[in-house]
C-alpha cells in the first residue's frame, strides 16, 4: 500500500454485506453460578490483556466494570438478612409430628444473585450515533460493532453509552468493547463466552427466537413460584431501545449494576436545544440591554 | 477409596455427572459443586430445571448453595451426626424401600454374637486395642454368624426382626442419632436435618432416585471414610444405588486423579487394587498372596473375621490368581516363570504405612535422601505445609518436573522464612514439563471414564512428558545394572521396558516430531490391556486373563481399553446417547464400558425395572439375557432366578438377584464386616480440634487417630478457650489447588487476586475486624495474615447452646507467581485417619484478630497481562485476535 | 435496524474466524476431573486457540474459567522451559544440559538403592524394599505415565513411598 492508500484508508466504504438473521444474547441470572468462564473466554478468543489485580472485596467480584478490556464481567449481589432477623421455624417434636409441607415449602433465607454483564448491542445505540468517524457500524448481524482500524479515539461513544460499557484503552487510546465476537459469527461459530457458558445462563440466537424463549422462561418461573422473574431490555421503553442483549432478573436492575431506567442522550438533546437557544436569546437581549444603555 | 468399596465394592463414584440429570433430588454435601466442579454442575441443574431438588449442606453458603432449594449450615466436621439423624429418620419413619433393602443389602444378614456396637461401650466398637490404638483388623465380632446348615453360607433372618440381623444393629446403632441431637451437634435445627431426610425419602423408590454427591469436604476429615459410608447406607435404605439418577458421586479434583488410583503411584496397591504385598507370612510367597486373598493387605491379626477371605472363593475377587500373574507377566516379561514365582518377590514388600503424610515425616526427620516430585506442590499444598518446607530442606537432592517455578521448586530461597539459602543442602534438579497438548495419552475423570488426549504440538525447549522422563530414566538405569551379577538388580534388569516409536511419531497437522525419542504412549495403554502372549493378541476383556502366565496384564479393570491393534476405545468419538443419559461409545469406562456400577440393582429381584421412569437394564426372558442402556454389570446370562448350589465358587457363588458381585456375598453393605479399619459402621466423633465435647459418648476423636509427633505440628487441646473459632478450607473457581497451574496465569489471578478470609459480620464486630482490613489468624502451629471478607454468608451457629464462629480459607496462595500470598495450609494440622492416611485439612480450631504480622513479605513475579506469542501466523490482519490492542497496526495491514 | 448509518471498513468487510485453515486436535482439560473435552487448534506448529469440544457428551463445549484458561496456562512466558539446577548450599539457580541432568538423577538413584536396598528382613523374609526414596505426585499425570512411575520405581527399583494427591 502507497502512503495515498493508507491516508485514504479511513475512508474507504467498500458495498456492506447483505443482512442476516439479527442475533444477539439472552442472559439468564437463574441460571448463572457466577463461575466466570464467559470473562475468561471472553479474554482467551479476543487475547484481552488482565486489567490488574485488585481486590474490590465486594462479593467475589474483583473485575469491577466493563472496560476496553473487559467485555464481559460477572456482578455479584449478597442479600441475606441479619442473623437476628432468621424467619421463625416450625416447632418440632421428639416424635417427628411437624408440619412436613410447610417445612419442605419454607423458602430459603437468603440469596446470592449473579449475572455476567456485557455489551448490550442496543437496537438504536448511542455509541453509533455519536460516533463522529464511523468506526462504529450495525453489521449484518444487527450487532452494534466497532471498527478498530477506524476509530481514533475521541471517546464520544464513552460519553454516549448509558451503561458505561466501553471505555478507551491506555494501551493504544482507542475506544473498544464486545465484538459480539463478529469473527467467530461470520464463520457461524457461537461467541466464546455463550460457548463456554457451563449452565446455560449466557445464550446466544436469533434475537427473535431469544425474546420468545425469554418471555416463556419467565411464565414457567412464575409457574414453579420464582415471581420475581421479569425480563430487561426485552422490548422498547418509553426512554430507550430494545436491548440486543437483554436480561432475565430477579431483583432491581441497580442490584446487577444495570440503570434502572436507561434513556438515550439524544432524548436529551431537544431540550437542550432549547435550553441553548433560550440561553441565547437572554444573552442577546442582555448585551443588547446593555448596549441600548449605555447609548442613551 | 474404602468408604465406597467397603459398601458396594469397587472404590469409585457408582455413576457419572451427565446421569445426574436423571435424579429427582440431588443432596450435595462436603462439596462445593457450582465452583469446584461448574461443568458437571451443568447436570445438576439439567436436573432442577426438570423438577429436581437441590439441597446443599455445607459450613458456608457458597455459589452451590445458592442454586440449591434448600441450604443448612452446619458446624464444620459434624456431618457424620447430621447424615447419622438421617439414617435415624429413615429408620424411625419406615421411608426406606422395603424390597431392596431385603433383597440387596446384607440388612438381613445376621451377625456374630461376639459384636459389641459402639454405642454399647461408650464410641469403641469390639476389637480395639487400646495399646495399639488400633482395631484387630476385621475383628471375628464384625464378621457374618455361620450359618448352622451351611457353614460356608452366612445366618439371615429375611424377617429383618432378629435382634443381631444387620437391620436391627443399625437400628440400635443410630437410635441416638435424632435430629434434635444431632442438631445440637451440627449447629442447625431438628427440622433442617427432617426436611433433608423427608426430600430423599419421597424421592426415592420405584418411581423417583436421588442422588449424593461429595468431595474432599468430606474426604479431609479424621471420618472421612465414615461419612462416605453413611452416605452408602442411606442410598442402599433408600434403593439408590445401580439406578438412573440415584448413586454416589465422589467428585475428584484432578484431571486423572482416578486414573491415579487405578493405575495407582500409592504404596499400597498394585494396578486395579490388588494389595501390595506386605511384610507378613500371608504374603511370603505368591501362594500364600493368592491363598489369603485381599485379606492381608490390611490384615496381620489371627481373630479375623475371615470375611476377604471369603472374596477368593465368591464373588469377582476369586479372580485374583490370574490378575497377579497376569500383571508379574505385564512388569517381567519372560523372566517371570512358574518356578520363580512369576517374580513375585521381585515386588518390593510392604512394612508399614509409606502414605505421603508419614515420608513427609520420615523426610523432616532426615530418613530420606531423594525424593521424585512429579506434579505436585506440597510446599503449599500439603498440611502443616511448613513442615512439608523443611523436610525438603532435609533431602539430599530433589527432582522437581512441573511447568512453573511453584513453591516446592522454590523453596530454598522464595519462602519468606528463609533467611539464607546457603544454610539449606538440598541439590534440585528442576525439568520442565510438556503440557497435556504437547504429549499423548489417556486421563480418567470422576466418572471412571478414559479419554485420550492427543499431541498438538511439541512441547518447547528441554520440556519434556513425564513418561519421556521415566522411560529415559529407566533405559538409564537399566543400563547401569546392565552387568550387575547381583540377584537384588534382578527386577530392573528384567523390567520389561520397550516403549519407543516404531516409526517417527507424526503429529495431527501432518509434522514429524522433533523429540525423536519420545516414548510410544499407546503401547504402554495396550500394556495396562493386556496381551495373550503366545500370539500377542491384545486382550478383549479381563475375563480372559489366565492364571498361568499365558497371558500379561498390566490392569486388569482397564482390560478392554484397547482390544485390537487400530481399536484405542479412549479415542472413541461417537457422542450418540442410549437410553436418557449414556453415552457407551465416547471414552472407555471401566470396568467393561459400565457406566452406572451395580446396575443389576435398577430391575426388580425378578429382573424387571423398578419402573418404565427409572428403567436401565433388565432380563429378556426370549433372549435369556440382561439388556438395556448401559453394559449390564452382572454376568449377562445369568437368569434372575439363579440360585448357587452349595458350595459354589467364583461368580457362581452369586445369586441371580444379587448386584453387588465384588462382595462375596453379592449384596450391598449397610454393615460392613470387613473394609474399614475403624468401625463396621460410622460413629460421630469431633475432629481432632474442635470447640466442643463429644456428647453422644466419651470418646472425643476418632480412635484410630495418628498425628505427627514434630516440634512443629503442635495441636489445640479439645475446647481450647485460646481457639475458639472453627475453621475450614476450601477452592476457588478461579483457582486451582495451590497454585501452580492459575497464579502464574493473568486472566485467573484478575478474577481472585489476593488471599484473603471469609468471616460473619458478628466475629468481625467482636474482633474489631474490617472489612477488607487485615487480619490475622493464628492455630496452634502458626499465625497467617490475609484481607478480611466479611460476609453474611458465613453465619453463627448454635452449638450446645453457645454461639460458635467459623472462618472459611482459600488454599490457593504461596510465594510463587503473579499473585502471593499466605498459605492457608500453614495453619492445618498433619494428622490423619487410619483407613487411608487422610488429612483433616478440613476443620481445625484457630483464633483471629486483627493486624498484620511484621514478617517478610513474599515477592510476586511480573505480571504477563495474556500469552504473548505474536500474531496468529498463517492469518491475515483481519482475522487477528481483536483484543491485541498493542498490534493495531496489524490489524491493517495485509 | 441493520442498515447503518457508517459503512464497513475493508477488514469489516474481510473478516473472519483465525480458524479457517487450523489444525484440530482432541484433548481433554487438564485441570480438575470433570473430564472436559477439549478442541485444540494449532497453525505452524503453535497453538492459536483451546475451547470445549462441543461434540463431547460431558462438556457438550462448555467449559469452566480454568478450563477456558488452558490456552494461557500452556502459551505462558512465565513457564520453564531449559533445565534448572541448584547445587547444594548455592544460592542461585544454574542452567544445565537435559541430558546432563538425566544422568546425574540415574547416578543419584542407583547411589542411594545400591546402598540402602534391604533385600530380607531380620526374620530372613524376602522383602526387596528401599525407603530412602520417594516419588510423590500422579494426579495430573497421564494414566500411562502413573503406570511406568509404579513400574519402574516400585517394580524394578523396590522403592516403597510413591504417593499422590489422591488418599482415598
Amino acid at each position: 500500500m502507497g502512503i495515498l492508500s493508507d491516508l485514504l484508508y479511513p475512508f474507504r466504504r467498500p458495498a456492506p454485506p447483505a443482512p442476516r438473521t439479527a442475533t444477539g444474547f439472552f442472559t439468564d441470572t437463574t441460571l448463572c453460578i457466577g463461575c466466570k468462564a464467559c470473562e475468561v473466554a471472553c479474554k482467551q478468543w479476543n487475547q484481552l490483556p488482565s486489567d490488574g489485580f485488585t481486590f474490590t472485596g465486594d462479593s467475589y467480584d474483583n473485575t469491577g466494570t466493563l472496560s476496553a478490556t473487559t467485555w464481559r464481567h460477572v456482578t455479584f449481589a449478597e442479600q441475606f438478612p441479619s442473623s437476628d432477623a432468621q424467619p421463625p421455624e416450625p416447632s418440632i417434636t421428639p416424635s417427628g409430628s411437624l408440619d412436613i409441607q410447610a417445612l419442605l415449602a419454607q423458602a430459603q433465607s437468603g440469596r446470592w444473585l449473579m449475572m455476567s454483564d456485557v455489551c448490550k448491542h442496543c437496537s438504536t445505540a448511542p455509541c453509533e450515533i455519536a460516533c463522529p468517524t464511523g468506526a462504529l457500524i450495525v453489521n449484518e448481524f444487527a450487532n452494534v460493532y466497532l471498527q478498530n482500524d477506524i476509530c481514533n479515539g475521541c471517546g464520544y461513544c464513552v460519553a454516549a453509552c448509558p451503561f458505561g460499557v466501553i471505555t478507551r484503552s491506555e494501551i493504544d487510546g482507542h475506544a473498544h468493547k464486545c465484538t459480539l465476537c463478529f469473527d467467530r459469527q461470520r464463520d457461524d461459530m457461537i461467541p466464546a463466552c455463550a460457548k463456554a457458558c457451563p449452565t446455560g445462563s449466557i445464550q446466544f440466537g436469533s434475537i427473535e427466537e431469544l425474546r420468545e424463549r425469554a418471555r416463556k422462561r419467565v411464565e414457567e418461573l412464575m409457574a414453579r413460584g420464582v415471581t420475581d422473574a421479569y425480563l430487561y431490555g426485552d422490548a422498547p421503553s418509553a426512554s430507550y431501545s430494545t436491548l440486543g442483549a437483554f436480561f432475565l432478573l430477579l431483583d432491581d436492575p441497580s442490584r446487577y449494576g444495570l440503570p434502572g431506567n436507561p434513556a438515550r442522550p439524544q432524548l436529551s438533546l431537544a431540550a437542550d436545544w432549547l435550553r441553548t437557544a433560550v440561553g441565547a436569546i437572554i444573552s442577546v437581549a442582555i448585551v443588547l440591554a446593555v448596549l441600548l444603555t449605555h447609548a442613551v | 477409596m474404602p468408604g465406597l468399596g467397603a459398601s458396594f465394592g469397587r472404590g469409585a463414584a457408582t455413576t457419572f455427572q451427565r446421569d445426574l440429570s436423571n435424579s429427582d433430588c440431588i443432596l450435595i454435601m462436603g462439596s462445593n459443586m457450582a465452583e469446584a466442579h461448574p461443568v458437571g454442575f451443568r447436570w445438576v441443574l439439567k436436573a432442577r430445571e426438570r423438577g429436581a431438588k437441590l439441597i446443599h449442606v455445607d459450613p458456608r453458603f457458597t455459589r452451590t448453595s445458592a442454586m440449591a432449594d434448600v441450604f443448612t449450615a452446619i458446624r464444620a466436621g459434624s456431618d457424620l451426626a447430621f447424615l447419622g439423624a438421617v439414617i435415624h429418620y429413615i429408620l424411625e419413619h419406615e421411608l426406606y424401600f422395603h424390597e431392596y433393602v431385603l433383597d440387596y443389602t446384607n440388612a438381613s444378614t445376621i451377625i456374630n454374637e461376639s459384636y459389641i456396637d459402639a454405642e454399647e461401650q461408650e464410641g469403641l466398637f469390639s476389637g480395639f486395642d487400646v495399646k495399639s490404638g488400633r482395631y484387630a483388623s476385621e475383628p471375628g465380632s464384625w464378621g457374618y454368624s455361620a450359618s448352622t446348615e451351611d457353614p460356608g453360607q452366612a445366618e439371615t433372618d429375611a424377617t429383618l426382626s432378629h435382634p443381631r440381623c444387620v437391620f436391627q444393629i443399625l437400628k440400635r446403632h443410630f437410635a441416638r442419632y435424632t435430629p434434635e441431637a444431632a442438631a445440637e451437634i451440627c449447629g442447625c435445627t431438628a427440622s433442617d436435618i427432617v426436611r433433608v431426610a423427608e426430600l430423599l425419602a419421597r424421592n426415592s423408590g420405584r418411581e423417583h432416585t436421588s442422588a449424593i454427591v461429595y468431595a474432599v469436604g468430606w474426604t479431609q476429615h479424621s471420618t472421612g471414610v465414615q461419612m462416605i459410608r453413611a452416605a452408602g447406607i442411606i442410598q442402599l435404605l433408600l434403593g439408590n444405588i445401580g439406578r438412573p439418577g440415584g448413586g454416589i458421586m465422589a467428585m475428584r479434583g484432578h484431571c486423572s486423579i482416578q486414573g491415579s488410583t487405578d493405575l495407582p503411584t500409592l504404596y499400597d496397591l498394585l494396578p486395579s487394587y490388588l494389595p501390595h504385598p506386605n511384610v507378613a507370612p500371608e504374603h511370603a510367597t505368591l501362594r500364600d498372596y493368592i491363598e489369603n486373598g485381599r485379606g492381608f493387605a490390611t490384615s496381620h491379626n489371627a481373630d479375623s473375621s475371615g470375611s476377604w477371605q471369603d472374596e477368593a472363593v465368591a464373588g469377582y475377587w476369586s479372580n485374583l490368581p490370574a490378575f497377579i500373574v497376569s500383571l508379574l507377566k505385564a512388569w517381567y516379561g519372560d523372566a517371570a516363570r512358574p518356578e520363580n514365582e512369576f517374580g513375585y518377590q521381585w515386588i518390593p514388600k510392604n512394612d508399614g504405612d509409606h502414605s505421603q503424610l508419614v515420608t513427609f515425616h520420615r523426610m523432616y526427620e532426615g530418613e530420606v535422601r531423594g525424593l521424585f516430585l512429579i506434579g505436585q506442590n506440597p510446599a503449599a499444598g500439603a498440611p502443616n505445609a511448613a513442615l512439608n518446607r523443611r523436610a525438603l530442606a532435609n533431602l539430599d537432592w530433589l527432582v522437581v518436573r512441573d511447568w512453573f517455578e511453584h513453591e516446592s521448586a522454590s523453596f530454598w530461597y522464595a519462602d519468606p522464612a528463609v533467611d539464607d539459602p546457603k544454610q539449606i543442602k538440598t541439590e534440585v534438579f528442576f525439568l520442565p514439563a510438556a503440557s497435556i497438548p504437547e504429549k499423548s495419552g489417556t486421563f480418567t475423570n470422576t466418572d471412571r471414564l478414559i479419554q485420550w488426549h492427543e499431541k498438538a504440538i511439541d512441547p518447547p525447549g528441554d520440556c519434556r512428558s513425564d513418561l519421556w522422563f521415566i522411560y529415559h530414566l529407566g533405559l538409564r538405569l537399566k543400563e547401569l545394572y546392565r552387568d550387575s551379577t547381583l540377584t537384588r538388580d534382578d527386577p530392573i534388569k528384567f523390567l520389561t521396558w520397550e516403549y519407543g516409536f516404531d516409526r517417527p511419531e507424526m503429529l495431527p497437522d501432518g509434522r514429524i516430531t522433533r523429540i525423536s525419542d519420545e516414548p510410544d504412549s499407546a503401547k504402554v495403554l495396550k500394556e495396562i490391556n493386556g496381551r495373550r502372549i503366545s500370539d500377542g493378541t491384545l486382550l478383549k476383556s479381563f475375563t480372559e486373563c489366565a492364571d498361568d502366565g499365558s497371558t500379561a496384564c498390566g490392569a486388569w479393570t482397564y482390560s478392554g481399553v484397547f482390544p485390537d491393534e487400530d481399536n484405542n476405545r479412549a479415542r472413541s468419538r461417537d457422542s450418540t446417547i442410549v437410553g436418557s443419559t449414556t453415552y457407551p461409545n465416547w471414552g472407555y469406562s471401566w470396568p467393561a464400558n459400565r457406566r452406572v456400577m451395580y446396575n443389576r440393582a435398577s430391575a426388580d429381584p425378578d429382573g424387571r425395572p423398578w419402573s418404565e421412569r427409572k428403567k436401565l437394564i433388565w432380563w429378556d426372558a426370549t433372549a435369556k439375557k440382561w439388556t438395556g442402556n448401559d453394559v449390564p454389570d452382572f454376568e449377562a446370562d445369568k437368569p434372575p432366578s439363579y440360585v448357587p448350589a452349595a458350595g459354589a465358587t467364583g461368580m457362581d457363588a452369586i445369586a441371580g438377584n444379587k448386584p453387588f458381585i465384588m462382595h462375596a456375598d453379592g449384596a450391598g453393605h449397610l454393615f460392613a464386616p470387613y473394609g474399614i479399619k475403624d468401625g463396621p459402621l460410622p460413629t460421630h466423633y469431633e475432629p481432632r480440634e474442635s470447640v466442643v465435647s463429644n456428647s453422644l459418648h466419651q470418646t472425643q476423636t476418632n480412635p484410630t487417630l495418628r498425628v505427627s509427633e514434630a516440634d512443629i505440628n503442635q495441636l489445640a487441646e479439645e475446647t481450647d478457650p485460646e481457639f475458639p473459632v472453627v475453621a475450614t478450607t476450601y477452592r476457588l473457581t478461579e483457582h486451582y489447588l495451590s497454585g501452580p497451574m492459575s497464579r502464574f496465569n493473568s486472566w485467573l489471578n484478575e478474577l481472585q487476586p489476593e488471599m484473603f478470609v471469609e468471616l460473619g459480620p458478628e466475629l468481625a464486630a467482636e474482633r474489631g475486624i474490617e472489612h477488607r482490613g487485615w487480619m490475622i489468624v493464628t492455630t496452634k502451629r502458626a499465625e497467617i495474615e490475609a484481607r478480611a471478607m466479611v460476609t453474611r454468608r458465613i453465619r453463627p451457629l448454635m452449638v450446645h447452646g453457645r454461639v460458635v464462629h467459623q472462618i472459611g480459607l482459600p488454599i490457593h496462595w504461596g510465594y510463587a507467581g503473579e499473585t502471593v500470598g499466605s498459605i492457608a495450609n500453614d495453619l492445618t494440622p498433619m494428622l490423619m485417619g487410619l483407613n487411608v492416611s487422610m488429612h483433616e485439612a478440613k476443620t481445625f480450631t484457630c483464633n483471629v484478630r486483627t493486624g498484620r504480622l511484621r514478617s517478610k513479605p513474599a515477592r510476586a513475579i511480573p505480571v504477563a497481562q495474556r500469552p504473548d506469542s505474536g500474531p496468529v501466523p498463517e492469518t491475515p490482519g483481519f482475522a487477528q485476535p481483536e483484543g491485541r490492542l498493542d498490534r493495531a497496526g496489524l490489524q491493517r495491514k495485509k | 435496524m441493520s442498515a447503518s448509518r457508517h459503512g464497513f471498513s475493508p477488514d469489516s468487510i474481510a473478516k473472519h474466524s483465525r480458524l479457517r485453515g487450523a489444525t484440530k486436535s482432541h484433548s481433554v482439560c487438564p485441570y480438575c476431573a470433570v473430564g472436559c473435552s477439549q478442541n485444540v487448534y494449532t497453525k505452524d506448529g503453535q497453538i492459536i486457540d483451546i475451547e470445549g469440544d462441543p461434540e463431547s457428551p460431558i462438556n457438550e463445549g462448555t467449559l469452566c474459567p480454568k478450563g477456558a484458561n488452558t490456552f494461557q496456562l500452556v502459551s505462558n512466558p512465565h513457564r520453564v522451559t531449559r533445565v534448572k539446577y541448584r547445587a547444594p548450599y548455592s544460592d542461585h539457580w544454574e542452567e544445565r544440559p537435559l541430558d546432563w541432568a538425566m544422568e546425574r538423577i540415574a547416578q543419584l538413584t542407583k547411589e542411594a538403592r545400591d546402598r540402602d536396598l534391604v533385600e530380607r528382613d531380620a526374620n530372613g523374609m524376602t522383602v526387596n524394599h528401599l525407603k530412602t526414596l520417594a516419588h510423590l505426585g500422579g494426579a495430573t499425570l497421564d494414566n500411562e505415565e502413573n503406570y511406568l512411575i509404579k513400574k519402574l520405581f516400585a517394580g524394578g527399583l523396590g522403592i516403597l513411598p510413591i504417593e499422590n494427591q489422591a488418599r482415598i
